[in-house]
C-alpha cells in the first residue's frame, strides 16, 4: 500500500495550541520563572536556584497553614459528603416537591462567595447577629472574633451551608438515573433498605461520588474568599489557610520569588492528591 | 409452585379512573395451572407488563383479585408472594461476584450458608455459570448477566412463579435462540409455573404451552400455539400471529353462504354468522392455493422468503396473500385461487362467528 505522508494537518492544531499556551502555559511558566529568581525591583532579575523552595519547606508558618488546611478540608469532606448523600436519599423522586427541593438546594450555590462571607460574618456576630446572639442566649459563650474554636466552628458551618448542596445535587442526579428495575429486583430478592443502599445505590453512585469528592477537595483546599471576609484568617492565625497565607506573601510582602515557589508547591499538592484519589477510585474499573 | 387465578382484574395508572379508556388493563380473568409455561403476547402498550407487575406485586390492582393456590395475595408485597422476576435489562449487583449474586436472595432470607452453597452450585451448573462463579458479575456479557437474573429466581426452591418481562431484548440474536431453548429446557426440568411476556410471536410460541394474546388492555384469546394459528378468535390474533398475517376481507353472508366481491366462498362457520354490521372473512396465506378455477385474481407481487414465496394478489379491491412452496409454478397476471374451507372463517365485528367471547 502506498500511503501519502502529509503532516500539514498539524497546522490546524496551532490555534488551539496558542489558546492553551496563553491561558495556561504562559502564566504558569511565568510563575516558574519567578520561583527560581530574585528581584530587587526595576525589573531586574537574578538567578537564585532552589533557594525559595528550600526556605518554603523549612518555614514553620507555612507548615502550620498547611496543617490547618488539611484539617479543614478533611472536616469539610467528612461532614459534607455523608450529609449530602443522606439529604439526596431523603429527597422525593416524584411529584411537585422535587422542583421545590432542587431550587432550595441550588440557592446557596448561587450566592456570590464574598456575600456568603459577609452574611455569615454579620449573622455570627455575638452582639447583633442572629446566630451569635442565639448561641450566647443558650448560655454557651461564643465569639468567633476572639475564640479560635468558635472561629473554626463558624468557618466550617459556613462551608457546609455553602457547598453541601453541590454534593446533594450530584448524588441526587446519580440516584434518579438508577433504573426502577433495580429496586424492583431488590424487592423481589427480599433485600432490606440497608442492602439496597449498600449493593445498589452506593455502587451506582460511585462515579458521581468520586467527582463530588474531587470537586469538594479542590475547592475546599483552595478556599479563600469566604474565610477572608468572615474571619480574615484570625483570630491570630487560627483560620489562616494556605491561600490566605499565599496572598499575604505575594501581595502583602511582594515577595515574588517565595510566593511563586509557594504557588507551585500548592498547585502540585492539589494535583497529586487529586490524581492519587482518582486513580485509586478507578483502579477496579479496568478488570 | 402455585396455581394462579386472576379474577376481574382491572388496573388504571390514574388516581380516579372513570371511563373504560382510563384503564391500562380493562378486565381480565385467567386461570393458570401449576407448573405450566405461559406467555403474554401483544404489541407494545397492550397492558401485558401491567398484568405481569400486578401478578408480581410491584403494582396493586384498582379492582379484582389475584389468587395463588386459592389464597388472595392482591395486597401482599412481592416478597410475601414469593415470586421471581427477570427484567428486560439484566439486573445484577455490580460489586458482587456471580456466586454472591446468586446467593443474595437466600442470604436475605437467612438461609444456612451450607444450604446456600449447595443450591447456588447446582443452579450455576444448570445455567452453565460454574466457571464464572468467582468472577465479578459486572464483567459478564449481557446474556451471562441475564442468566444471573434468572438464577436468582431459580435458587429459591419455593418460588410460586417465575416471570420474564421481555428477557431477551438486550441479547445478541445468535444467543437469543440458545437462551430461549435453555429456558424451555429448564421449564421442563424444574416444573415451575413460568410467565413470559413478549411482543415477539416466535418467542411466545416456542416457549409457552398456552399463549395469552392481549390487545388494548384486554385478553383477546388464550390458547395453544396451534389453536392461535388455526382458529384465531379475533382478526387481531390473525394479523398479529403468523408471517404474513391472516388475509382479512369484508364479505356478505346470504342464506348461510359467504360472498366476497360477488364470489361465493365456502367458509366453515358461515351459517353461524349473526348478520352484524361488520362482517369479515379471514383465511391464512398458508391455506390459500392456486387453482385451475375459483376466485379470479391478479398477481401483483412475489417475494422470495427462502424456503417459500409470498405472493400478493388482488381480488377486486382486496389484497389476498398466499404462500407458495419453493419450486412451484406461479402464474403471471390473471389467476384463480382456492381457499381451504376448514380454515376459512367469518368474523362478526372482529370476533369469530359462532364462538362465545
Amino acid at each position: 500500500m502506498n500511503k501519502t505522508f502529509n503532516n500539514k494537518a498539524w497546522w490546524m492544531v496551532l490555534p488551539v495550541f496558542l489558546v492553551v499556551a496563553f491561558n495556561a502555559l504562559v502564566p504558569l511558566m511565568t510563575v516558574v520563572n519567578y520561583s527560581v529568581q530574585e528581584t530587587f525591583g526595576n525589573n531586574e532579575f537574578f538567578w537564585s536556584g532552589t533557594i525559595w523552595f528550600k526556605q518554603l519547606l523549612e518555614n514553620d508558618q507555612i507548615r502550620d497553614s498547611l496543617g490547618r488546611q488539611i484539617i479543614f478540608t478533611a472536616v469539610a469532606l467528612l461532614i459534607q459528603v455523608p450529609l449530602g448523600l443522606t439529604i439526596a436519599l431523603c429527597m422525593p423522586r416524584k411529584g411537585p416537591w422535587v422542583s421545590v427541593c432542587l431550587v432550595l438546594m441550588a440557592l446557596p450555590l448561587l450566592v456570590p462567595w464574598n456575600v456568603v462571607g459577609s452574611m455569615w460574618n454579620i449573622m455570627a456576630l455575638p452582639d447583633i447577629g442572629l446566630l451569635g446572639r442565639g448561641i450566647n442566649a443558650l448560655g454557651i459563650p461564643y465569639n468567633y472574633t476572639r475564640d479560635p474554636a468558635a472561629a473554626w466552628f463558624t468557618v466550617v458551618l459556613m462551608d457546609v451551608w455553602h457547598w453541601t448542596s453541590l454534593v446533594v445535587l450530584l448524588c441526587y442526579a446519580g440516584l434518579v438515573s438508577i433504573p426502577d428495575a433495580y429496586y424492583q429486583a431488590a424487592k423481589i430478592d427480599g433485600a432490606r433498605p440497608w442492602a439496597v443502599f449498600r449493593y445498589i445505590q452506593l455502587p451506582k453512585l460511585k462515579h458521581v461520588l468520586t467527582i463530588a469528592i474531587l470537586l469538594r477537595f479542590m475547592d475546599s483546599f483552595m478556599i479563600y474568599t469566604e474565610v477572608i471576609v468572615l474571619t480574615g484568617g484570625g483570630p491570630g492565625s487560627a483560620t489562616k489557610f494556605l491561600s490566605i497565607d499565599l496572598v499575604q506573601k505575594a501581595l502583602g510582602g511582594f515577595d515574588l520569588g517565595p510566593a511563586a515557589a509557594f504557588s507551585i508547591v500548592y498547585f502540585l499538592i492539589i494535583l497529586l492528591a487529586s490524581w492519587l484519589f482518582y486513580t485509586l477510585m478507578m483502579r477496579n474499573e479496568a478488570n | 409452585m402455585a396455581k394462579i387465578t386472576i379474577e376481574n382484574l382491572r388496573h388504571s395508572y390514574l388516581p380516579e379512573p372513570k371511563r373504560d379508556e382510563d384503564f391500562a388493563l380493562k378486565r381480565v380473568h385467567l386461570d393458570w395451572a401449576d407448573g405450566g409455561a405461559y406467555a403474554l403476547l401483544g404489541p407494545s402498550g397492550c397492558g401485558k407488563t401491567t398484568l405481569l407487575n400486578l401478578i408480581s406485586g410491584l403494582l396493586h390492582p384498582s379492582e379484582g383479585r389475584i389468587l395463588f393456590d386459592g389464597r388472595d395475595v392482591s395486597n401482599e408485597t412481592p416478597e410475601r408472594r414469593n415470586i421471581a422476576q427477570v427484567f428486560q435489562f439484566p439486573v445484577i449487583y455490580d460489586t458482587m461476584t456471580v456466586y454472591d449474586n446468586l446467593a443474595f436472595p437466600l442470604r436475605n432470607r437467612k438461609v444456612d450458608e451450607a444450604e446456600i452453597k449447595k443450591r447456588v452450585t447446582s443452579i450455576a451448573e444448570m445455567l452453565e455459570l460454574t466457571s464464572t462463579l468467582s468472577k465479578r458479575a459486572s464483567g459478564l456479557t449481557a446474556d451471562g448477566k441475564q442468566k444471573i437474573s434468572l438464577g436468582r429466581g431459580l435458587v429459591r426452591s419455593d418460588v410460586n412463579v417465575i416471570m420474564f418481562d421481555e428477557p431477551l431484548t438486550v441479547i445478541d440474536p445468535h444467543l437469543k435462540w440458545q437462551l430461549r431453548s435453555k429456558l424451555k429446557e429448564l421449564q421442563h426440568r424444574i416444573k415451575r409455573t413460568m410467565i413470559y411476556v413478549t411482543h415477539d410471536q416466535t418467542e411466545a410460541l416456542t416457549f409457552a404451552d398456552q399463549v395469552v394474546v392481549m390487545n388494548n388492555g384486554e385478553v383477546v384469546q388464550t390458547g395453544t400455539p396451534i389453536e392461535l394459528f388455526e382458529k384465531p378468535k379475533h382478526v387481531f390474533v390473525g394479523h398479529f400471529i403468523g408471517s404474513p398475517g391472516m388475509n382479512v376481507m369484508p364479505c356478505m353472508v346470504k342464506g348461510g353462504k359467504a360472498f366476497v366481491d360477488g364470489h361465493e366462498i365456502a367458509a366453515g362457520n358461515a351459517a353461524l354468522s349473526n348478520g352484524s354490521s361488520r362482517l369479515e372473512l379471514g383465511v391464512r396465506p398458508e391455506f390459500v392455493t392456486f387453482a385451475s378455477k375459483g376466485l379470479p385474481v391478479n398477481v401483483v407481487k412475489v417475494s422470495d422468503i427462502g424456503r417459500y414465496r409470498v405472493v400478493d394478489t388482488r381480488l377486486g379491491e382486496n389484497s389476498v396473500k398466499l404462500i407458495v412452496p419453493e419450486g412451484a409454478a406461479i402464474p403471471e397476471g390473471k389467476a384463480h385461487l382456492a381457499f381451504d374451507k376448514a380454515h376459512t372463517q367469518i368474523y362478526n365485528d372482529g370476533w369469530l362467528a359462532g364462538e362465545a367471547r
